[in-house]
């Protein structure tokens, strides 16, 4: 499996980490638990085909990455840096 | 035999090598199977089940018969195939699955029982008693069963893995990969030329034929030409592509120097690639079926199209009077070019009513081989039945047998394509765009002429690099070979006696049919059933024709019946290759401090923690770890000791925000810390439980220095780039590890001071440097820095040195030490130390544990919102229910206790039931003698006194200790204060 990084171009899997779903980026506003909380930390879907997964370069420049990817042919459609995709969501 | 004048390797050197214990001699580089072949050796293996004589089948790495073990001692390999295998000076093979020899095996009295040895019999057989599957069915049927076997001792020869980058991996060098690798280095591009044989080439070395006008194989060695004088085209050979996987990425095996009498000792055995390709083209070729029929197994029944090979390539043939059997016009270049070579062919048997002539050779159209007799050295007679019905027996000691070709389509299956029935060919072709980026041309796409493969080759390439945006010049495809491919399907002839289907897993055509009738109908079933297709071969031999004789069984097409998976790897690899540099000290990276060498030199034994190697104890004298332990925690509590801390994670935190990003991932507030001073902080998870824990100092506005615990350091800082990218992008803080770039020694007890007093530039002023301060100081000249924290309870400090002065630091350190009736002290002493003041590491904060278990819980910011702050708030996650941090103290003074044990109340029974936590940590101590526990305690905080039995199932000790805060030793503090 090959990535492309943003900032490195396409790399081995050997230099990423993976940590899970994308939906780790919408973390909730509020301190108290909720059924929005219990969500955002439990609760995934299990997709044949489209998943957005939140992975690191983590042997390479560092970075975060969201990466779109199809969980039934393997192929990679988009690598965006998770800061960008942090900030079109407006998050501080 | 060998024929004289006859092969293409005629000159090479003659050498000696032993098979099963024989000295026998060779052409230096033929394949093991054709030496034995040109010495008359026929039975070069025996089967897996029923032990019966087999000889070579094919001359390619598919070959299900002739399996041996080469070399012996360690490094011994088994299961080589005798048709990959080079013969070279000294090479040393051996015959399995038999005892004594292959040629005279006890054990083929197996064959005797065949009627009860069908296709599932172990099932059927051994179903009781049940105690005896383990003890007595189970090794005996091992035993009987099976193929080499590993010497079992540590493997010495060396292996490697090596990555590789094209535009282009051209897999397979016959007709269509040699055009396509032409094509494509013509046009520049980076090619890969990967071949599984001993010299590229593919059938064209293997058939007496032309090519733009030339005997084929000189053809091939001008296209190599023209290839080698390429600077951007790499040929590989003896490198079989194993697997196709994402993104353009291919496993390879290289056999590097299995093939070499005395290899260079630097060589690996074997090399495995991972070659990272824009584009492929899969030249793989395709693979001669068999016809199954009683006796087809014997000694001397050959593919038709393996027989050119040895006749052509190696010049010997098997025997001095051939039968030849087929169902298409391929077959019949067998029975041509054997009778040319002046072997006696006996007839030329097609199943076809319309099939042509062979000049020369008797003829028998729309007539099948029924049988195969001999004795255990194979083939003697051969049976036939005419068209008119007629049976006749032939005499004759080598059978060629074509049932037509199968696309070698493995590769298109590894990414879940699913192949294709062609009825035209009787067989699967690759799914369009089975591999992305991988185009399949030639005989593996169901192209069966020469000339169709030069075109198909030379067409793939162009196709790949105008997909790379590359224009490729029209090659010139030379005239070749270009008949149709006629043929019709033939997979088993109806007939008294064993008709065999996988040679290698031992499965006949009645297997097959049992299973179809005990309703074993799907592939899949059938395959698991009777085994077919799970020898190391993976049924590259049977799989088509099982799938037909099943479909037949149960009144289906082929394609309603489907096929099984094919997966990778496409020949077998050995662990070696795959894990090559990962054995011993190459299992995880080392990683050595500063103070390695002084530690060792002073004869510490090292312990792992995460990858660093840290001294357990500096043992005086014959001092056991405990004897150490204790004199060094002694030594701290009395005088001053040393300690490398420099495997703590350390990550400098930089920027405006800086102290509002701590105050985020950590569950504490940062951002009230002054300048000059060092707080403990606790970190979460995102689910609520502690994370980690460490020191942060803050050395200015914008700058803070935070540590983690030794082996979480990695995640710790993977964690706090997520939060800063993922969670607070705009924030202005930037993270760096500087783990490595500082040494970093804790100097603890009551004379720490008076340590540093005299090593520190200008002396240490005490007064300036309260519990919990950190700044800069200078050691002769040198920029460090200097805490005021303990681990230890005792008046304690950090000094950080640049790293590169760690060695010496760490002496100087150790030297003044000791001056003052201290010295250094490892890991042990340090735990001990730790357990008395009831400080906690990942024994206790081990994943399942929260603020409130460890008594941090009002640590948890009120005011601002931090990682893990609502999840903290679960209900469950806090309460007299939870397991919460104590001490233990044994009732019976002395008695060890042990980490792992579980703690029940007085009087209950020691089961799970009953259990009311365990124990995380047991050290020595010398604040109270004998030894002290920190653990878990359900509503523990509540039963501080009460007395509760420690209950180690695992060592089989039980005993009783009192509850305690979980501080034992100086709860006041007043000794760290100092």
């Amino acid at each position: 499996m090959r990535l492309r990084c943003p900032l490195c171009g396409e790399r081995d899997r050997r230099e990423f980490s993976y940590k899970g779903a994308a939906v780790a980026l919408d973390r909730p506003a509020t301190e108290d638990w909720s059924a929005e909380w219990d969500d955002y930390l439990h609760n995934r879907a299990n997709p044949a085909g489209e998943t957005r997964d939140l992975w690191q370069h983590a042997a390479g420049c560092g970075a975060w990455l969201v990466v779109t990817r199809d969980t039934v042919t393997h192929a990679v459609t988009e690598v965006a840096l998770a800061r960008d995709a942090a900030r079109g969501k407006g998050a501080a | 035999m060998r024929l004289a004048g006859k092969g293409r390797n005629r000159d090479a050197e003659e050498v000696r090598f032993r098979f099963d214990g024989r000295e026998l001699r060779g052409r230096a580089g033929e394949p093991l199977a054709a030496a034995l072949m040109a010495q008359g050796v026929r039975v070069m293996g025996r089967s897996f089940k029923y032990h019966r004589p087999r000889g070579v089948m094919t001359a390619g790495s598919e070959e299900p018969n002739a399996l041996v073990t080469v070399g012996r001692g360690a490094g011994r390999e088994p299961n080589v195939r005798a048709t990959v295998q080079e013969v070279h000076a000294g090479l040393e093979a051996f015959g399995q699955n038999a005892w004594p020899l292959v040629d005279f095996d006890v054990m083929a009295v197996n064959d005797l029982f065949a009627p009860v040895l069908g296709a599932g019999f172990y099932y059927k057989t051994f179903m009781w008693p049940r105690r005896f599957w383990e003890k007595v069915y189970e090794p005996a049927i091992r035993r009987a069963a099976g193929l080499g076997a590993l010497s079992g001792e540590h493997n010495p020869d060396p292996y490697e893995k090596a990555f590789a980058f094209c535009d282009l991996l051209v897999i397979g060098a016959g007709p269509a990969g040699l055009m396509a690798a032409l094509t494509a280095g013509r046009a520049g591009a980076e090619v890969i030329l990967a071949d599984e044989g001993v010299e590229p080439g593919g059938r064209l070395l293997s058939e007496d034929e032309t090519v733009a006008g030339q005997p084929a194989h000189v053809w091939v060695a001008t296209a190599l030409a023209e290839l080698a004088a390429m600077p951007n085209v790499r040929v590989m050979t003896r490198t079989t592509v194993t697997g196709a996987y994402d993104q353009g990425t291919y496993g390879a095996l290289e056999r590097v120097s299995g093939h070499l009498a005395s290899p260079a000792p630097e060589l690996p055995r074997e090399c495995f690639w991972r070659i990272s390709a824009k584009r492929a083209v899969l030249a793989a070729g395709a693979l001669e079926r068999p016809v199954a029929f009683a006796g087809n197994d014997r000694p001397g029944v050959m593919m038709a199209s393996a027989l050119r090979s040895y006749l052509h390539r190696w010049g010997v043939v098997p025997g001095r009077s051939a039968v030849v059997f087929g169902n298409n016009d391929d077959a019949q270049r067998t029975a041509r070019d054997l009778a040319a070579a002046g072997v006696h062919v006996a007839a030329m048997v097609d199943a076809r009513p319309d099939a042509p002539e062979v000049p020369g050779v008797p003829t028998h159209r729309g007539a099948v081989v029924t049988g195969a007799a001999g004795g255990r050295q194979g083939v003697e007679a051969v049976s036939l039945r005419l068209e008119d019905g007629r049976e006749e027996r032939l005499a004759a000691d080598t059978l060629a047998v074509s049932g037509g070709w199968n696309p070698t389509v493995h590769l298109t299956c590894h990414m879940n394509g699913r192949p294709v029935w062609n009825e035209e060919i009787a067989a699967f072709v690759p799914a369009e765009g089975a591999v992305p980026g991988l185009t399949p041309a030639g005989a593996c796409a169901g192209v069966f002429s020469t000339r169709g493969c030069l075109e198909a080759g030379a067409r793939a390439a162009r196709e790949a690099l105008a997909d790379l945006g590359r224009q490729a010049p029209a090659a010139e495809v030379p005239e070749a070979e270009d008949a149709p491919y006629r043929l019709r399907p033939l997979w088993a002839v109806e007939g008294k006696g064993r008709a065999w289907l996988d040679f290698q897993n031992d499965v006949t055509v009645k297997d097959v049919k049992l299973a179809a009738r005990e309703n074993y109908r799907s592939v899949e079933h059938m395959k698991r059933y009777t085994t077919q297709g799970m020898a190391p071969d993976q049924g590259k031999n049977s799989n088509v024709a099982a799938l037909a004789v099943l479909a037949d069984a149960t009144g289906r097409s082929i394609p309603e019946t489907g096929t099984t998976t094919f997966r990778p790897p496409y020949v077998p690899v050995s662990i070696a290759a795959m894990g090559a540099g990962a054995q011993g000290e190459g299992f995880a990276p080392v990683r050595h401090t500063t103070s390695h060498a002084a530690s060792r030199a002073r004869g510490a034994p090292m312990v792992e923690a995460g990858l660093w190697y840290r001294p357990s104890y500096f043992p005086q004298g014959d001092e056991d770890w405990e004897a150490a332990c204790r004199r060094e925690a002694r030594m701290v509590r009395a005088a001053v000791g040393v300690a490398d801390v420099s495997t703590l994670g350390k990550i400098d935190v930089q920027g405006a925000d800086a102290a509002r990003f701590l105050d985020f991932v950590y569950a504490n507030t940062f951002s009230t810390l002054k300048p000059g001073r060092v707080r403990y902080g606790l970190m979460l998870r995102e689910d609520g439980h502690v994370m980690d824990d460490g020191t942060t100092a803050r050395f200015g506005e914008d700058h803070f220095v935070t540590t983690t615990t030794t082996a979480a350091a990695g995640e710790v800082m993977a964690h706090l780039e997520w939060v800063r990218q993922g969670l607070c992008p705009a924030w202005d803080v930037r993270l760096i590890s500087v783990t490595e770039q500082w040494a970093q020694f804790a100097v603890a007890g009551p004379k720490s001071a008076e340590l540093l007093d005299g090593l520190i530039d200008g002396g240490l002023d005490k007064s300036a440097w309260p519990f919990m301060s950190c700044g800069p100081v200078t050691v002769q000249g040198i920029e460090g820095r200097l805490f005021r924290i303990s681990f230890s309870g005792e008046e304690g400090y950090e000094i950080a040195l640049p790293a590169r002065y760690g060695a010496a630091l760490f002496e100087e350190l150790a030297t003044r030490a000791e001056a003052l009736g201290g010295g250094p002290y490892g890991m042990e002493a340090l735990n001990a130390l730790r357990v008395e003041k009831g400080f906690i590491t990942h024994a206790e904060i081990h994943g399942r544990t929260t603020a409130f278990d460890i008594g941090m819980g009002r640590m948890v910011s009120a005011k601002t919102d931090c990682i893990g702050k609502a999840a903290a708030s679960r209900e469950g996650l806090s309460g007299p229910e939870r397991e919460q941090l104590v001490g233990f103290r044994p009732v019976e003074e002395g008695a060890a206790m042990s980490a792992g044990a579980h703690v029940f109340a007085e009087g209950a029974e020691a089961v799970r039931e009953n259990d009311q936590g365990y124990v995380t940590s047991v050290a020595p101590s010398v604040a109270f003698g004998g030894w002290l526990a920190l653990g878990f305690l359900r509503d523990g905080r509540a039963r501080h006194g009460e007395t509760v039995v420690l209950v180690d199932h695992l060592r089989g000790t039980r005993v009783r200790a009192t509850v305690q805060e979980p501080v034992q030793f100086d709860p006041e503090g007043g000794r760290l204060r100092g």
